[in-house]
């Protein structure tokens, strides 16, 4: 019984799998191909080889893959999205997508604001068109590849969502992919709405991605597995909940690297530094989960309120050029040698000065020709160590709640370049297999479930709203392919509203469970 | 009178984020209602103060209401015609142009969104140069405008118009009503005419919110200076300190966000330390316990690196910023003035000095 985890990246498609007993049998990496099967392949091929285990016996497989957030950021392979918004006469002074880049704006094929919607209290605005939601799906049917719908206040009641996708299912057909936006975002109807577009326009890209990797699989002799794909909260979708919720799996690459970092330390609150050959990403795991970013998060020039990892980049990688400069300050990044370290860095032979020679100077590495590097004056290598450590110390308290020191988890093939000692950190852990940390975090996933809505604290008293919301997560989660018993409350949050009347509260609670 | 259409949308809510001076709330979903109005009826005519006839009806465009039912209701796009009919009928004249009440936040854009629906110019001018919390700190109550005759139109059709005997009683039955109608509305308050607009206004703010806007926006490219330089250049801001946020206070005192920024001294500060007191907009700033700004000035927090304001609401731990002082409209610096916005309406016990003065000696 094994699991199988793949993340592909920009550089690297990394493989590990997982015995029963939740042990790294074999992890390795291959570079990221054009076509990125090619690379999953062959990654998958050599793990299995790796290991010297019998496919048969791989009984879960899990895809963690940016291919979602890249055809957004390029704008490949997208579906022409019909918009359905109900809340007329309010929205009306907002078109769909009017502050979208204009290269994307096109994905809106075709758009109508019908009436209907609710209140913050779930009254309704107005009474709910049907026959122009009717005419609509009629005039474009045949026309897009895919349907979102948004509701004002559909946060707080989804009826009139799921009554007009019902009626889009008459009109347009069982194989239409419809997105809601209720099932997508949190308040704020326009960013709600554009991640529902977003998710619309990704339906093909979807069904490839989905598809492709359990072509790949049964390709690799891997038949008995059931297959799961990585979302951006560190959980785990079945295929059909992927091909439903793509947008999901935007930024679930730094997730995995989180969540994988806590699996090799097993610590549940830890700063993680995942340095990768070009950028180094800083995330906070709290209970064992990625901390969430609390702010507005664009996507491909479009902003969106969907839940995303709190994580800052920056421009240092084990690539990263090191520079020294006429009045003796030694810069290093952000600008970096990438995937051609193998060629272009000194210790391979090179003739470019980058943060691996430093480490390798410094004694703190054993890669590649060390004699190749004993030339670099110790002075200037311990000036550009000093300007690396600042640069991760200095992101580390951006990271931070407050003065304390935190305990810090370096993971990433780039970790080498670090020194084991930083200010702000009360210890610094360098687990084994850290290299692949995040095909670690996609295998060991769990599945989850959510619930968010408004609750009036005088109507519903809270440990009542509370039981209901922890009760609705729990569900979900089970839904998902959760084990019953092995489901947790993971995260409860009960903020109340500002200028609100009553008593009234968001409540949004997370819940997560083992696989089956 | 010049165009105002999609790019200057963008750079006057940048720069309506910065005259917040912390508070104001998210310009976005104004610029979103502006933009759409402009894209649909066209670009609007800015105008100088100096164009509006001295008879003219002048009226200001705000929202009343949470912030978060705006951001999933937006508006309708009708209201300002309700808003336009019930005041203009009041006064059995038309309304020569609209114009925004404060240029800090969400309220400095649909003016806007107004103007461009209705086909009206929107005057270079408000009654505050930043944002401020209550309905009466405009500097037209200095003029003894009143807040009413004020209308009030939501997206259904429903409107009012209020006649109340203070602007206290213009808050209290306007919220009221805000709240039956779903929790934000679109309002006409201080309808005044020219004469007036042009003796109490805060003239050319739209303009200079433009200004800031593109200070935060271009401030990178600038060839002969550093960004920073660039950005205090261009913002006519004075740098009060640079520093890391090392704690944030909070406390709920009624309706208000309310608390204290603590900072450490970073780059040519290290060493120093400094402290911000918001009650929804930053009010005072020490540095080393001494007073550098006090409101009605403005203090403004921005990141170090894009310049972008970090509103009160989203201060946290370990964010890197600048703090800069932006003197304030003369008139909230004479006595009328301070007994509406100074230190001491704000519960603070100390003199206003202006932050050019404060800051002699101690700034860089």
């Amino acid at each position: 019984m094994y699991k199988l985890g793949i993340d592909v990246g920009g550089t690297n498609t990394d493989a590990v799998l997982i015995n029963e007993n939740k042990e790294v049998v074999a992890d390795i990496k291959h570079p990221t191909t054009p076509d990125v099967y090619d690379g999953i392949n062959e990654a998958i091929r050599t793990v299995c080889d790796t290991a010297k285990i019998d496919r048969a016996d791989i009984t879960q497989a899990m895809l963690g893959t940016t291919q979602g957030t890249n055809a957004i950021v390029e704008r490949r392979n997208l579906a022409k999205v019909g918009l359905v918004r109900i809340g007329a006469p309010a929205t009306l002074a907002i078109p769909p997508a009017v502050d979208w880049p204009e290269d994307i704006q096109g994905v809106v094929e075709d758009y109508v604001i019908i009436r209907g919607g609710y209140e913050y209290d779930g009254k309704e605005i107005a009474e709910l068109d049907t026959d122009a939601a009717k005419d609509f799906f009629t005039r474009v049917k045949g026309k897009v590849n895919s349907i979102a719908i948004s509701c004002v206040f559909s946060t707080v009641r989804d009826d009139e969502e799921l009554a007009i996708a019902k009626l889009c299912r008459e009109v347009m057909g069982d194989d239409i992919p419809i997105s809601i936006s209720s099932e997508i975002g949190s308040m704020g109807l326009i960013e709600r709405e554009n991640a529902t577009i977003l998710n619309a326009a990704l339906c093909h890209v979807a069904k490839r991605f989905t598809e492709g990797f359990v072509r790949s699989l049964a390709n690799e002799g891997i038949t008995n597995a059931r297959v799961y794909i990585s979302q951006n909260d560190g959980t785990l979708m079945t295929m059909e909940y992927a091909q439903k919720y793509p947008i999901r799996t935007v930024a679930c690459g730094p997730t995995n690297s989180i969540r994988g970092a806590s699996y090799l330390t097993k610590l549940q609150n830890a700063i993680v530094v995942d340095v990768g050959g070009t950028t180094t990403d800083l995330g906070v795991i709290e209970k064992g989960f990625p901390r969430e970013s609390g702010v507005a998060v664009t996507i491909g020039g479009v902003r969106t309120n969907f839940r995303m990892p709190d994580i800052i980049s920056i421009g240092l990688g084990g690539g990263s050029i090191v520079r020294e400069h006429d009045d003796g300050s030694v810069t290093v990044g952000p600008d970096s040698v990438g995937y051609q370290i193998t060629s272009k860095a000194l210790v391979f032979g090179g003739d470019t000065m980058t943060a691996t020679d430093i480490a390798v100077r410094l004694g703190m590495a054993d890669i590649g020709d060390a004699s190749k590097v004993a030339f670099i004056d110790e002075d200037l290598a311990n000036k550009a160590l000093a300007t690396i450590k600042t640069m991760v110390e200095e992101s580390i308290d951006a990271m931070k709640v407050s003065s304390d020191d935190v305990e810090v988890i370096l993971v990433g093939g780039g970790n080498i370049i670090l020194p084991k000692k930083l200010i702000g950190a009360s210890t610094v852990y360098v687990p084994e297999h850290a290299g692949c940390a995040n095909a670690i975090g996609a295998a060991i996933a769990k599945v989850s479930g959510y619930y968010e809505k408004f609750i009036d604290y005088n109507e519903t008293p809270r440990d009542q709203a509370l039981a209901h919301a922890k009760e609705e997560a729990t569900q979900q989660a089970i839904e998902a392919g959760a084990i019953a018993d092995t489901v947790e409350i993971i995260d409860v949050e009960d903020v109340p509203l500002a200028y609100y009347p009553g008593n009234t509260c968001r409540v949004r609670v997370k819940a997560a469970g083992n696989l089956a | 009178m010049r165009k105002i259409g999609i790019k200057e949308i963008e750079d006057i809510a940048l720069g309506a984020s910065l005259l917040g001076a912390g508070g104001g709330g998210d310009p976005y979903i104004g610029k979103l209602m502006a933009m759409g109005a402009v894209k649909e009826c066209g670009p609007i005519d800015l105008i100088e103060p100096e164009e509006v006839p001295d008879d003219a009806l002048v009226v200001p465009i705000a929202m009343m209401g949470a912030p978060t039912v705006l951001n999933e209701k937006g508006a309708g796009g009708s209201e300002y015609r309700a808003l336009y009919d019930m005041t203009s009928d009041f006064f059995d004249k038309p309304i020569y142009a609209f114009m925004p009440m404060e240029a800090g936040g969400v309220n400095s854009m649909l003016p806007i969104a107004a103007a461009a629906r209705m086909g009206l110019p929107m005057v270079d001018c408000d009654g505050m140069g930043r944002a401020f919390p209550e309905i009466q700190m405009v500097t037209f109550t200095i003029g003894g405008v009143q807040a009413t005759p004020m209308a009030l139109a939501d997206e259904k059709g429903n409107s009012v118009i209020f006649r109340t005997i203070t602007n206290k009683w213009a808050e209290d039955l306007s919220r009221a009503v805000t709240m039956r109608c779903g929790g934000n509305v679109a309002i006409a308050p201080y309808p005044m005419d020219g004469a007036v607009m042009k003796k109490y206004g805060v003239k050319g703010i739209v303009t200079r919110s433009e200004t800031l806007g593109r200070a935060i926006r271009t401030a990178k490219d600038s060839k002969d200076t550093d960004p920073e330089t660039a950005f205090l250049k261009a913002s006519k801001g004075m740098k009060i300190f640079k520093g890391k946020i090392s704690d944030v206070l909070r406390e709920t005192r009624g309706a208000f966000n309310y608390g204290h920024v603590l900072l450490d001294g970073i780059s040519d500060y290290r060493g120093q330390k400094a402290e911000v007191t918001f009650q929804n907009e930053n009010l005072i700033v020490k540095v080393n316990d001494k007073i550098l700004a006090t409101a009605p000035d403005l203090i403004c927090l921005v990141d170090t690196e894009t310049f972008i304001p970090v509103p009160t609401d989203s201060v946290k731990y370990g964010k890197r910023v600048m703090v800069v002082g932006l003197p304030c409209f003369d008139m909230w610096r004479t006595e009328e003035g301070l007994k509406l916005v100074g230190p001491r309406y704000f519960g603070i016990d100390t003199d206003y000095i202006p932050v050019e003065e404060r800051v002699k000696g101690s700034v860089q």
